[in-house]
């Protein structure tokens, strides 16, 4: 109630800030004004009748727990805001625009990073159902937090564009959801614009997916064409949770945040049971007991109940003061029924590393806690503490994918308001080690090399390993010829190749990481004129014959420039960064020779030739006070420069040459 | 009055301040200097233009009307204020610089000349520079200009090259350069300077060197040369970055340089600083004093001058800068005397950072006995003889200590701009060392808007 009362006095909506600790106060108060406008009719007009809500009125066989997946932009937000108007969670209103998608980042880039979830109750042949929709992220970035979504549920809805057809993230979340053995509603939406074919999209759906053409449902969720239509699907095909409520408590925590004021919330599953306000629980991976301070309904806003029952998918708060406490994927059960735990998920695997450094060191502690808080809400940034002699203290963040990293760095900036270089981004390599005393050094034979300065010696392993991806490109037949020798030039091997219609074509090709981490899917939108979509999967390891990169200026090496690239990259990879150096370090009184080195053979050469006049003409007018403050400035910068041998290079030259372009 | 007080003010605050830092400190540490410390050089600027050049971002106005009558009875007011103000009693030398002094009247140059000997001794001989601008107009006044005083002429032919003087937007060609050089060298035999710039427009390495040939002819016993800035905001600036234009790279520049050194050096002129050449002792009596971090006061708009105020009881050098606008300038001028706008303190630290800077770009360099004038209590050796960083510039042959005092070597000369923010930064951790650079902070950024609002 505490925060019922707050709400009032602020005339802000707390709650919701609450659920989002992570916005600072100037993106609430922009997003208040599209929240206020349901937020106050749930919360002014039903607020009593709410609070006393009885969930005990919803029994397993009225519940449908279910997704909506779809690639990026097929509007899978916009469905969901329309399902949110038809049963009354939120006022029918032209300003429901991604009422899911509450963080700034979302908003800007039309994507869903954090999975959120809508209790919905949803009038059905006279009975009244709980639906749970479970928003989820649409980028394979955040397929991890997919498939957490999707555990929970029973069904999900498979949208695609009726324009555009399936597409590559279309392909990888149908297979997630196939894998979990969930009921598929494929729904076809955009069926008003102007060259929608639904029909091709049906044909699309049948050859690749396997769903007969007849169980599609065509809408448009912006119009609200036939949107009734997929709630009723939602009720007839997609089956209840099977779960007792005569059985022992058992829920799964399948997401969690972090509130600075009443620690972690988490989102849990009720796979049997009940649990009410004051139980005593258990979380089964720490052994921990908590009790229930707080629980209820997410409509998507909290509602608070007295109790949940099986099948229900709401909040609860048991004063877990870290994120750590409520580990996604662990299953929470009564202290005195304890239950045997649910399998869990693998956690979310770092795909992408990148050192992060504040801009000035100054800010260092200040990004330290922005960091931090960003990753309490986030768990799948792996952080490890770094630091370059060039940059300063940092980090070295893990990533799931390269978008997911834009968008924590995005997030810093936005929600946190610090500004990082960002370096550019290494994928996670392995060494097998053969030297006995190595292995003893590292407990292990298999070492994973993040920092490519610990990359060790080909003659201490027997050999190196390298992340690959399975990826998926689905495009129009026109550009396959290009499309190929991309993928060849980015050591892909192609594995497989279909039409999915009259001239749409899927290929599947396994890829090295590192080729594809940069700016390939750039690449491939620009040469297919944005019409080629990509995905990926993690493939494991492969062998590769890996070295390393050392460059040296004026003979001696730069740490922070080292990189490892695979054998056939040395030289154009040993070029580029060349180049990128020249220009970014000016020139001095003497010749600069930049190489770059694979042992001790310089692979690559650049030179900077040495000044030969640096004087200012002259000081007109006795005015020296100009020139004297550019030579103190130039001393300063002097004092702040790395020095390597009798060479000063310049911060700048390090963020140029590291950062991503 | 308000005025007064604020000096009065400043004279306890100093006061005040000398016993918080220690009289040790002060008496060891003599930032103002008794030696000389009632002479120094003047500094005239006379703001307007004709017209606009392409390449200058100087304080320069192209005036609609001007009063001559005005401008004189101001600068002479300011030089009189000043002078008081400095207690300067030896004016060495009298520099006319703009804009376009040649533009002032003969008459407004020998009013501010009578002022300064009637406030200040000046010796017969002291060097008098007129700027001149080598326009037909120009050429005519200079025989009253001699008449009025001066006895010096700088001009600024800047190029003997035509196509080169229109890109530059000057309002003369080669033929007027010839005529008024000449001209001067009839009036000032042995005191005509010069100004000459290269990495122009176009300019090849060549076309330089046959340019600097032909002026050897028809110079007289001083050149200075100025490799052209491109200075942001100027129509030059812009149509090299629109590229109707295109300028020597750095290297072509340097070779320029080079070339320029050679040649001069081979018809026996001698490069006393980074820019200026001399025969027969020639040298710019005015420029070397500032080289020599001599008092200089300046007068007129935008004008900048380095003394010590010292009937206000000052005792440290100020940098000082006088209003730009002409206007404005003038009206402060009128009503309190002089148009000083921005005054800065110079602490010791700051003093001796001014003395190497300035002292390095003579060929000559900072003698031990000069540096010994500004920091008794540390010779050259001391400060810079143990450094690493030093230690490198010396094995390199760019720079010389020794008995003499601290020298660029002819390459190092070139490099100037290179060398300099290391010694600055030796300099800085000596005086740290020393625990002197904590004067600084009492002392300095003191910087004081005189007027008041």
């Amino acid at each position: 109630m505490m925060n019922v009362s707050l709400f009032k006095c602020h005339g802000l909506f707390l709650p919701f800030i609450k659920h989002c600790p992570y916005i600072n106060i100037s993106h609430v108060n922009r997003r208040c004004v599209i929240s206020d406008m349901w937020m106050r009719r749930d919360f002014g007009t039903k607020a009593s009748q709410q609070d006393s809500l009885d969930m005990s009125k919803f029994p397993v066989e009225r519940i449908r727990n279910f997704s909506i997946i779809a690639h990026i932009d097929h509007g899978k937000s916009t469905l969901a805001d329309r399902l949110l108007e038809m049963t009354g969670a939120i006022a029918k209103t032209a300003n429901n625009k991604q009422v899911l998608d509450k963080l700034q980042v979302e908003r800007e880039r039309g994507i869903t990073v954090k999975a959120q979830t809508a209790s919905l109750f949803y009038h059905h042949e006279g009975q009244t159902y709980l639906l749970n929709l479970i928003d989820t992220p649409g980028h394979v970035d955040f397929s991890y937090e997919v498939s957490r979504s999707i555990s929970a549920c029973q069904g999900v809805l498979l949208i695609v564009d009726a324009n555009q057809g399936i597409q590559a993230q279309t392909v990888a979340n149908f297979y997630l959801a196939f894998e979990a053995q969930l009921t598929i509603i494929p729904v076809i939406n955009k069926i008003d614009l102007k060259n929608a074919d639904p029909e091709r999209v049906e044909k699309q759906i049948e050859k690749v997916f396997d769903i007969p053409q007849e169980e599609c449902i065509r809408i448009s969720a912006k119009l609200g064409t036939n949107v009734d239509q997929v709630l009723q699907a939602v009720v007839k095909r997609i089956p209840p949770p099977s779960a007792g409520v005569d059985e022992a408590f058992k829920a799964l925590v399948f997401d969690s945040t972090f509130d600075h004021y009443r620690g972690v919330v988490a989102s849990v599953a009720l796979f049997g049971g009940r649990v009410s306000r004051g139980d005593k629980i258990i979380s089964a991976h720490l052994g921990k007991t908590y009790e229930v301070n707080e629980l209820g309904i997410l409509r998507p806003d909290e509602h608070p109940t007295e109790t949940l029952y099986a099948g229900q998918v709401g909040y609860v708060i048991a004063g877990m003061k870290e994120v750590k406490e409520a580990q996604v994927g662990d299953t929470l059960y009564l202290q005195k029924q304890p239950v045997e735990a649910l399998p869990g998920f693998k956690p979310a695997k770092a795909m992408v590393f990148a050192g992060m450094y504040p801009v000035d060191q100054s800010e260092y502690s200040g990004l330290h806690s922005a960091v931090e808080k960003l990753t309490l809400n986030d768990s799948s940034v792996s952080v490890q503490r770094d630091s370059s002699i060039a940059l300063g203290a940092g980090w070295r963040l893990g990533f799931l994918g390269l978008l997911h990293m834009e968008v924590f760095n995005q997030r810093l900036e936005q929600e946190y308001n610090a500004s990082v270089i960002i370096t550019a981004p290494t994928v996670p390599y392995k060494a097998v080690l053969s030297s006995a005393k190595l292995i003893k050094e590292h407990g292990t034979e298999t070492i994973t090399i993040i920092n490519p300065t610990q990359f060790p010696e080909r003659s201490q392993v027997t050999e190196y390993l390298e992340p690959m991806v399975m990826g998926t490109i689905i495009a129009p037949d026109d550009f396959t010829g290009k499309i190929m020798s991309l993928c060849q030039n980015r050591r892909g091997v192609q594995k497989n190749m279909f039409y999915i219609d009259d001239h749409r074509l899927i290929m599947k090709y396994i890829f090295p990481l590192n080729e594809i981490v940069v700016d390939f899917y750039d690449e491939l939108k620009s040469m297919s004129s944005g019409y080629a979509s990509f995905d990926y999967e993690d493939a494991g390891y492969e062998s590769a014959e890996l070295i390393k990169i050392d460059f040296l200026l004026n003979g001696r090496p730069v740490e922070e420039l080292t990189t490892i690239v695979h054998k056939e990259r040395a030289y154009s990879a040993g070029k580029a960064m060349c180049e990128r150096l020249k220009e970014s370090i000016p020139r001095q009184m003497f010749e600069i020779a930049i190489q770059a080195a694979v042992g001790s053979k310089i692979i690559a050469r650049e030179t900077i030739k040495a000044y030969r006049k640096n004087v200012l003409a002259k000081c007109y007018g006795g005015d020296i006070t100009r020139k004297m403050k550019l030579l103190k400035k130039q001393a300063e910068g002097k004092k702040k420069m790395r020095r390597i041998g009798n060479i000063d290079v310049p911060k700048e030259a390090f963020i140029n040459v590291l950062k991503r372009k | 009055m308000k005025l007064i007080c604020r000096y009065l003010l400043k004279q306890h605050l100093s006061r005040c301040k000398r016993t918080l830092i220690g009289d040790i400190l002060v008496r060891s540490v003599a930032t103002f200097l008794p030696t000389h410390a009632d002479e120094a050089s003047l500094y005239v600027h006379w703001p307007y233009c004709l017209k606009r050049c392409s390449y200058c971002n100087f304080n320069k106005y192209i005036p609609r009307s001007q009063n001559h009558n005005v401008m004189t009875e101001c600068l002479q007011k300011e030089t009189r204020t000043l002078l008081k103000l400095s207690q300067i009693s030896r004016i060495s030398s009298v520099f006319f610089g703009g804009g376009t002094p040649s533009l002032a009247q003969p008459s407004t140059i020998a009013a501010v000349l009578e002022t300064v000997s009637k406030h200040a001794h000046v010796s017969g001989d002291a060097e008098v520079t007129l700027e001149v601008n080598p326009t037909p107009a120009g050429k005519a006044s200079l025989r009253d200009f001699t008449l009025a005083g001066v006895n010096r002429f700088s001009i600024g032919i800047q190029s003997l090259n035509d196509d080169h003087l229109r890109t530059l937007g000057r309002d003369h060609n080669s033929q007027h350069a010839l005529q008024t050089v000449s001209e001067a060298r009839m009036l000032c035999p042995g005191r005509v300077s010069v100004d000459v710039m290269f990495a122009l427009p176009g300019q090849s390495v060549k076309s330089w060197e046959d340019e600097l040939k032909k002026l050897l002819q028809v110079c007289d016993d001083h050149v200075s040369l100025y490799q052209l800035t491109l200075e942001r905001g100027t129509r030059l600036f812009k149509q090299v970055e629109r590229g109707e234009l295109s300028v020597p790279g750095d290297d072509g520049a340097a070779v320029m340089y080079k070339s320029a050194r050679k040649v001069l050096e081979q018809a026996g002129f001698l490069q006393y600083e980074v820019s200026n050449f001399s025969k027969n002792n020639a040298v710019s009596q005015h420029n070397v004093g500032y080289w020599r971090a001599q008092q200089y006061i300046g007068v007129g708009p935008g004008a900048h001058g380095r003394f010590v105020p010292r009937a206000v009881g000052g005792d440290q050098r100020e940098a000082r800068t006088q209003a730009l606008e002409p206007d404005v300038w003038i009206r402060e001028v009128q009503s309190q005397g002089h148009g000083t706008r921005r005054r800065i303190q110079l602490d010791h630290h700051g003093l001796l950072e001014e003395v190497m800077v300035m002292g390095l770009r003579m060929n000559e360099g900072i003698s031990q006995q000069q540096w010994k004038l500004f920091s008794p209590e540390a010779d050259l050796y001391q400060i810079f003889g143990m450094s690493d960083n030093i230690q490198e510039l010396l094995a390199e042959g760019l720079l010389i200590v020794d008995d003499r005092g601290l020298r660029c070597s002819w390459e190092g000369l070139a490099l100037l701009d290179s060398i300099l923010p290391t010694l600055l930064l030796e300099l800085e951790k000596f005086l740290q060392s020393r625990c002197i650079i904590k004067t600084r902070i009492n002392n300095s950024k003191t910087d004081m808007i005189q007027r008041d609002r």
